[in-house]
């Protein structure tokens, strides 16, 4: 009885709005490689960061007050007198840290296997586009708690748009609203920052995912799950159904539908995730003084420079790239370049192979250090520059943008090991 | 189980390395701080320290985003004991613990306008208030007779003297390990205060513990809750992997 009731219902709907069909395309019978990793549970665990970010950042905006006067006071507030508020409040810290910990992992990730090479270069620009409106939103969201290391964090980020040639003063201060940093630049960062870059961050989000499955998912070994129709012995085909939009066009092999597999998986990814995640937020919400920077537990002064401004660690590697550039113009100009070459990476990359698996032994070296000059460069921008740091920055920039030159001139004739055609058990 | 065993790994190297390279890239203050050792379940240090920031501290350095009832509700102080005896501006009791020093005279006197300390233990640890407050000597140069090893040509006077007595800065020279001589700085004993050297580091460490509790009220709760939450989890991820095995035995 209930059964048929919830059949008869779920009939009326897909007359009038395809949801059986959606479910099934994207989920229940979306054709995903048997052979993800550890690495590939990022996706789902950026997913879940969003979520976090927008769900806990609703309930801070009901008792946060984006006024210069009334910001700092209000976090307080909501630290001591709002029920869980503190809890709200380190979930979204220590979310806007995870979420940059999650994305760096995902796009390691795209590295290691080359699922930005063709066929899903648009899907990596929309991830590309993801990251950049991820760092403007926390960049924005960084302003609001009016702490002293906020005000001059973002004093010092918006100044670098005044290196922009002509009109970079008029530039600075259309930014800011004001002459300095105010409750006028307080209050249009708090408008993006709950409103616009999160409109467009779940837009993009979107596209991504559609992106995707329009491309079908790469895998670790770089091996592609769709064949050409009727090229595969009906006996090797994947015995499970897929959605006609896949199977109809291709022969599927080594594929298992997304859901329930991966859903399963990912729960396990999810649940190892949050254990990390709540042993920092409940032990160490601070993250050792690099999730929430001392000097932000003292109210923004703009006559109180803090001793070294440095900006949260997730803005490390490209602040030391703009820092060990001794011309402010120039010095940006690398910084955004560093950013323009992650976007350019399907066509710097010139090689058909995709995994580092079956890449040659100098993509492998390759990778090695650009993942190590990442992580140096990080650790630099958070530290006092010293001409020592400075020195390993340099070496480490080079590093960065070697990584894409050398792919540029190696992949095209790479020394590659044989791709096998098919994923082994 | 061979998958859990590497995803195990790598996520115990991933954290190692994090906080590795958090240790390494972290650099220290360059001015030696003592240890607290606080201890936030110690309602009966609290309740000192509160009443020695009240004696002492509450005249110029306010605590306006801490209210006297949570105080009272969290250090374990009966309602009318606490209207009575810590609550010495007369405010109401769910009120903030301010005083009435206008903030712009205060800055003519003392230089710069007396910081508000509820963050204080966050902004600068419990390890630097404690060193801090048993760190002052005399120094005629200055306005109020008195300096301060960890906060130079700080503008506060020394205003528990009467507890601790008064230091003198004595500097002499030392030898190295590559036989050069260096300039060496320390504090006498300090004399003339009312409590010995022992009683008036225990003043301050109750002094301190009550700041570290002021800075972050929910400190205990959160890590009680914490523990909770982490045993579920960790119960939840052996479901969830035990759940996933079961889902895949049809694809190995």
């Amino acid at each position: 009885m209930l059964m048929k009731l919830a059949t008869d219902f779920m009939g009326w709907i897909d007359k009038r709005l395809p949801v059986t069909d959606a479910w099934n395309k994207h989920l229940a019978q979306y054709p995903a490689p048997k052979n993800f990793n550890f690495w590939y549970f990022f996706g789902s665990l950026a997913m879940l960061v969003l979520v976090n970010q927008i769900v806990t950042g609703i309930w801070l905006t009901m008792n946060y007050e984006p006024s210069g006067d009334g910001a700092f006071a209000s976090v307080e507030y909501i630290m001591r007198d709002v029920d869980f508020g503190w809890l709200l409040r380190y979930m979204h810290s220590t979310g806007a840290s995870a979420f940059f910990v999650v994305v760096y992992m995902h796009m390691m990730r795209g590295l290691m296997y080359g699922s930005y090479q063709k066929p899903r270069e648009l899907l990596w620009i929309f991830g590309m586009l993801i990251f950049l409106v991820l760092m403007a939103e926390a960049f924005m969201g960084y302003l609001l708690p009016w702490g002293n290391m906020s005000y001059w964090g973002a004093q010092v980020i918006i100044s670098l748009f005044g290196a922009v040639p002509i009109i970079g003063d008029d530039l600075t201060l259309w930014i800011r609203g004001d002459y300095v940093i105010s409750g006028a630049t307080l209050n249009r960062f708090f408008a993006l920052h709950v409103i616009a870059m999160p409109l467009v961050l779940v837009v993009l989000v979107f596209l991504h995912i559609l992106a995707l499955h329009e491309v079908g998912s790469n895998n670790p070994e770089g091996v592609d799950i769709k064949k050409p129709k009727g090229s595969v012995k009906p006996e090797e085909l994947s015995k499970f159904t897929f959605h006609k939009q896949y199977s109809e066009k291709y022969d599927i092999v080594d594929a298992v539908p997304f859901h329930p597999y991966y859903s399963v998986k990912d729960i396990m990814g999810v649940a190892g995730f949050l254990f990390l995640f709540c042993w920092v937020m409940f032990f160490a919400p601070e993250g050792g003084g690099y999730f929430m920077e001392a000097p932000n537990f003292t109210p923004a002064n703009g006559l109180k420079t803090p001793e070294h401004i440095a900006p949260v660690w997730y803005f490390g590697p490209f602040y030391t790239i703009l820092r060990v550039v001794p011309d402010k113009l120039l010095g940006a100009v690398a910084m955004f370049g560093a950013i323009v070459m992650l976007f350019a990476l399907p066509w710097f990359d010139r090689g058909v192979v995709k995994s580092v698996r079956y890449r040659s032994k100098l993509h492998l070296v390759n990778l090695i250090q650009f993942a190590i000059c990442f992580v140096v460069l990080g650790a630099l921008g958070t530290m006092p520059a010293t001409p020592t740091a400075n020195l390993i920055g340099v070496i480490a920039s080079f590093g960065y943008f070697g990584f894409f030159i050398a792919l540029w001139f190696y992949s095209k004739n790479e020394n590659t090991k044989p791709v096998p055609e098919r994923i082994a058990d | 189980m061979k998958k859990l065993i590497i995803a195990a790994t790598f996520g115990i190297l991933f954290s190692v390395t994090t906080l590795l390279s958090f240790t390494a890239v972290a650099s220290g203050p360059s001015i030696h701080l003592d240890k607290a050792n606080n201890d936030l379940s110690d309602k009966e240090s609290l309740k000192k320290g509160f009443t020695t920031y009240l004696n002492y501290c509450l005249g110029c350095h306010q605590l306006q985003y801490q209210r006297y009832n949570r105080t009272f509700n969290d250090l374990g102080i009966d309602k009318d004991d606490g209207v009575a005896n810590f609550m010495p501006t007369g405010d109401k009791i769910g009120g903030h613990i301010l005083n009435t020093m206008p903030e712009n005279e205060a800055a003519k006197w003392f230089g710069s306008a007396p910081p508000d300390l509820t963050l204080e233990a966050r902004l600068r640890s419990p390890d630097w208030i404690y060193t801090y407050l048993r760190s002052f000597y005399i120094d005629e140069s200055r306005p109020f007779g008195v300096n301060n090893t960890v906060f130079k040509d700080v503008g506060m006077p020394h205003v528990l003297q009467s507890l601790q007595g008064v230091s003198t800065l004595v500097v002499h020279k030392e030898l190295d390990e590559h036989g050069e001589e260096h300039e060496v700085s320390s504090l006498s004993p300090a004399m003339g205060g009312s409590l010995t050297a022992e009683e008036y580091d225990v003043v301050v460490r109750d002094l301190t513990n009550f700041l570290e509790y002021v800075g972050e009220p929910n400190k205990l709760e959160r890590k009680a809750i914490g523990y909770w939450v982490l045993a579920f989890l960790f119960f939840f991820f052996i479901i969830s992997y035990f759940l996933k095995k079961e889902y895949w035995k049809d694809v190995h």
